[in-house]
């Protein structure tokens, strides 16, 4: 082992949590990781949220978030164990032996500094080499990581340039310096499927045309599997299993790494067709104040007791669609018909019933909640403004909400903040629930949880869908929560729908370009995957 | 037109119409005032015939719409009218003023900003360690006190007791600057130990609410060292915040430094307002209560046009 780059002996993080109303403790978020990484390849760490990731990989500059410490064990980097070296000594090697590439490049690019002096900064700073020197390597690393038109992009802002283009910058900035490693955590994650694949496939062509070392964290095995020579599995800040690629995902060892191998294992028929429940016709919508359609001419069905996925990137209008749907957004053109009667277009113009009927649940479900009331207020709150519920009836019912979400009557007095996050997206379901709708619109409602707490939710969801007989118009950009729930889907880009019908039909060929294009971006749990799908748009590109 | 301009020149016209929206609460709340203009001036005594007459003269007669604009046309042409008190052109005496305020103000600023700013800085930088709490104790104890009293223990102590600088501002044309500035010197320092909590208060809390963003990690983990993130990442993201304040300190300077003008006798604007609110001169009380306005709305425009200019998603659009 004596080529190893970095090599963390039994490391052991604490850090001193707040609970409300309790004095505070330390908790220990990693405990007796041992990892190592060797000149020139790739360990990516894997697990889920809470699971000591970005934790261990910020470790490898002797780096603690908030008040996060460094408790026991080594963290050797080139030999010399940094995890109590003084403050001079870690600035000298963060940035310059070891660089960081965060998960949100939006939020991690300063918006006040252009983006060439923010990629060569580190350079400068550590002396790496001189300015024109920095600025040189820099336009070239932008080629390499195929920005439009390198030698002006370092010229803009962060503001100016895409997602997917920033999270390449963030890779150009952190490969500038020539580090010894360089740690990814979740580049991708936060990445439209189709813009995923291209920074992919560029992170790894240019691991592999520098030679750096890198630490790859993700909480997705299929994108891991495209990258990592070797794969530790994390969970709750232990060890649970490490292997070569190759060996955790044809032959996982211990049973959860094959949950998370075999995960969204739902198998979902389509129902038959019956009688629509939401009827949305010839849809044409626009913000105030702008002079584009963000939804061009939409004509979609849901019948009752069914579920409708619409699926599309950021930008496609699913979310607008929504906001149509439930009178926040006035179409300029088309109707709705609603349980066989047609909505207002405007929510001031909606009677009790129609917004009652129709009930929303968020993606962020931290947000949608109000942090100052119990789960019981939450919950109890449609009950008595629909309903008139008071005292007993009311917390009776309460119960059976809670019942019907799996959770226990102990957190009808529970805060949000006291709760985990598929726990507060259950809180959320059972308050849509409570108002007894006919259509619940889902807005990414399993985006922001780990996979196997998202497949959870989409299991509650089909189950509360055969008790109650309540639709589903389920906004996604995950194509495998699409397949796991939908009976019907609609493929929307830019506004448009591009594909409509049944499930089967929508995701049998053939298809349309994009249709295509967005399910062939799809990360798979194989080898090679990304090196296949990149070979075949090749030659379908010659081939043209 | 880049849509920077755009902004800066609809903020430059809103001031417009908001400094002639002022100039009309003015003219309208002194014309309100109880009393007859005609009647202070010649006292009871005075015969109905040269009441009258003096009404004339005074152009009193005419509706308060003509008088307002006859107002309006001076100021715009460079005449703020005649002094009821001394029948002395009023635009002269208050350039005079004015001038010896600004020159007051300007140094008070050229000290207090770099320094509130630069105590922020540091502050932020060990938050909650005793460099924090010495810069905060201080300047908030500053704040604490009312201006007179600072003025009277710096009076007390830099000229009565060590006897360092003139008790007594006095400034009169011909002064050459560095006598000038000698004279200053003490009502400087007290505006000074004034406005400095605010500015670093501010300054400190907008540093610390960018320091919370991803991009500060970032540029830690490049390794630069604590006062480099502040100086080049947190700090050019909270100009905004922090010159907004600046600029209502700079404005307190200019219309607000009355007591300490009193303290060290020094002929200021606040003075001449004071003393010619007391002799019912209406028309140099307009005068000055407009020139503060118009103070107070360049400033703030000032404000809004740096906080659109360190926008880097104004300054340079998709």
């Amino acid at each position: 082992m004596s080529d190893a780059l970095l090599q963390i002996r039994n490391l052991r993080i604490e850090a001193t949590s707040y609970p409300p109303g309790e004095p505070p403790r330390d908790v220990v978020l990693v405990d007796d990781v041992s990892v190592s990484v060797e000149k020139g390849r790739v360990l990516g760490l894997i697990g889920e949220s809470g699971a000591g990731k970005s934790t261990i990989g910020l470790s490898s500059m002797a780096y603690g978030r908030g008040g996060v410490r460094l408790t026991g064990g080594t963290i050797l980097l080139n030999g010399r164990d940094i995890r109590l070296a003084d403050a001079r000594a870690l600035r000298a090697l963060r940035g310059r032996e070891v660089t960081y590439v965060a998960q949100s490049a939006a939020a991690a690019f300063n918006p006040a500094i252009r983006l060439m002096d923010q990629v060569i900064e580190a350079c400068l700073a550590h002396g790496v080499m001189p300015r024109a020197e920095a600025e040189a390597r820099a336009v070239m690393l932008f080629g390499k990581l195929g920005l439009p038109d390198p030698e002006n992009f370092g010229k803009r802002y962060p503001h100016q340039v895409s997602g997917g283009q920033l999270q390449r910058a963030m890779t150009a900035m952190a490969l500038c310096p020539k580090p010894d490693l360089v740690v990814f955590d979740e580049p991708t994650t936060a990445l439209d499927v189709t813009t995923q694949i291209e920074v992919l496939a560029a992170i790894k062509d240019a691991i592999r045309e520098t030679g750096v070392a890198a630490l790859y964290i993700t909480h997705d095995l299929a994108v891991v599997a495209q990258v990592a020579d070797d794969i530790l599995v994390l969970r709750h800040g232990k060890r649970i299993e490490h292997g070569t690629t190759e060996q955790i995902i044809t032959a996982p060892g211990e049973p959860y790494t094959q949950a998370l191998v075999s995960v969204r294992s739902i198998d979902h028929v389509e129902k038959a067709d019956a009688p629509a429940v939401l009827q949305i016709q010839n849809v044409t919508a626009r913000y105030r104040g702008t002079h584009f359609d963000v939804l061009k001419n939409i004509t979609m069905d849901l019948p009752a007791g069914q579920t409708l996925a619409v699926v599309g990137e950021s930008g496609s209008g699913k979310s607008t669609l929504a906001r149509v749907i439930t009178g926040l957004l006035p179409p300029s053109q088309g109707r709705i018909r609603f349980a066989g009667r047609e909505l207002a277009p405007a929510l001031a113009a909606r009677t009790r019933d129609d917004l009652r009927e129709v009930q929303m649940i968020y993606q962020m479900a931290d947000t949608a909640m109000n942090p100052r009331q119990t789960v019981g207020t939450i919950i109890g709150r449609p009950l008595e403004f629909y309903f008139g519920l008071r005292g007993e009836a009311k917390r009776k019912r309460i119960q059976e909400l809670l019942d019907q979400i799996e959770m226990s009557k102990g957190f009808i007095d529970r805060y949000p903040a006291e709760l985990s996050g598929g726990q507060k997206q259950r809180v959320c379901i059972a308050r849509a629930l409570a108002a007894k709708p006919k259509l619940i619109i889902c807005d990414e409602v399993t985006s922001a949880l780990d996979p196997l707490v998202a497949d959870g939710i989409l299991k509650l969801l089909l189950a509360l869908q055969a008790a109650e007989g309540v639709a589903y118009l389920f906004i996604t950009h995950d194509l495998a929560t699409v397949r796991a729930i939908a009976d019907r889907i609609a493929v929307m880009y830019r506004g448009e729908v591009r594909r409509y019908g049944q499930k089967t039909d929508v995701l049998t060929p053939p298809f349309d370009d994009y249709t295509d294009l967005l399910l062939s971006s799809v990360p798979e749990m194989k080898m090679g995957w990304l090196e296949g799908v990149l070979d075949s748009r090749r030659m379908e590109a010659a081939g043209n | 037109m880049h849509p920077v301009l755009t902004l800066v020149v609809q903020r430059i016209a809103l001031g417009l119409l908001l400094l002639l929206a002022v100039s009309a609460v003015i003219f309208l709340g002194v014309a309100a005032l109880p009393g007859d203009t005609a009647q202070a001036i010649l006292g009871q005594s005075a015969t109905p015939q040269a009441l009258a007459n003096l009404r004339i003269e005074m152009g009193l007669d005419q509706p308060a719409l003509t008088r307002y604009f006859n107002w309006l046309g001076g100021i715009l042409t460079g005449d703020l009218g005649t002094s009821l008190s001394n029948r002395t052109d009023i635009a002269a005496a208050i350039s005079q003023r004015l001038g010896n305020t600004l020159f007051l103000a300007g140094w008070a600023a050229v000290i207090s900003v770099p320094l509130a700013i630069l105590l922020g800085l540091v502050a932020a930088r060990y938050n909650g360690r005793w460099p924090d709490k010495l810069i905060s104790g201080v300047t908030l104890s500053t704040i604490s006190l009312p201006e007179f009293v600072v003025g009277y223990i710096v009076l007390y102590f830099l000229a009565v007791k060590w006897q360092l600088f003139p008790s007594v501002a006095m400034v009169f044309p011909g002064m050459g600057m560095m006598e000038r500035l000698n004279a200053v010197i003490l009502p400087v320092i007290v505006l000074v130990l004034v406005v400095l909590a605010h500015m670093m208060r501010m300054t400190r809390a907008a540093i610390l609410n960018v320091m919370q963003s991803a991009y500060i990690e970032t540029a830690e983990l490049k390794g630069l060292s604590p006062m480099q993130v502040i100086w080049r990442h947190a700090f050019p993201n909270a100009i905004a915040p922090v010159v907004n304040v600046v600029m209502l300190n700079l404005a307190y300077l200019v219309v607000g430094v009355v007591v300490v003008e009193v303290v060290f006798v020094y002929p200021g604007m606040g003075q001449y307002l004071v003393d010619h609110v007391a002799k019912r001169d209406l028309p140099v009380v307009q005068a000055v209560g407009l020139i503060f306005a118009a103070v107070y709305i360049g400033l703030n425009i000032m404000a809004d046009v740096i906080s659109i200019l360190a926008n880097p998603r104004l300054r340079h659009p998709k």
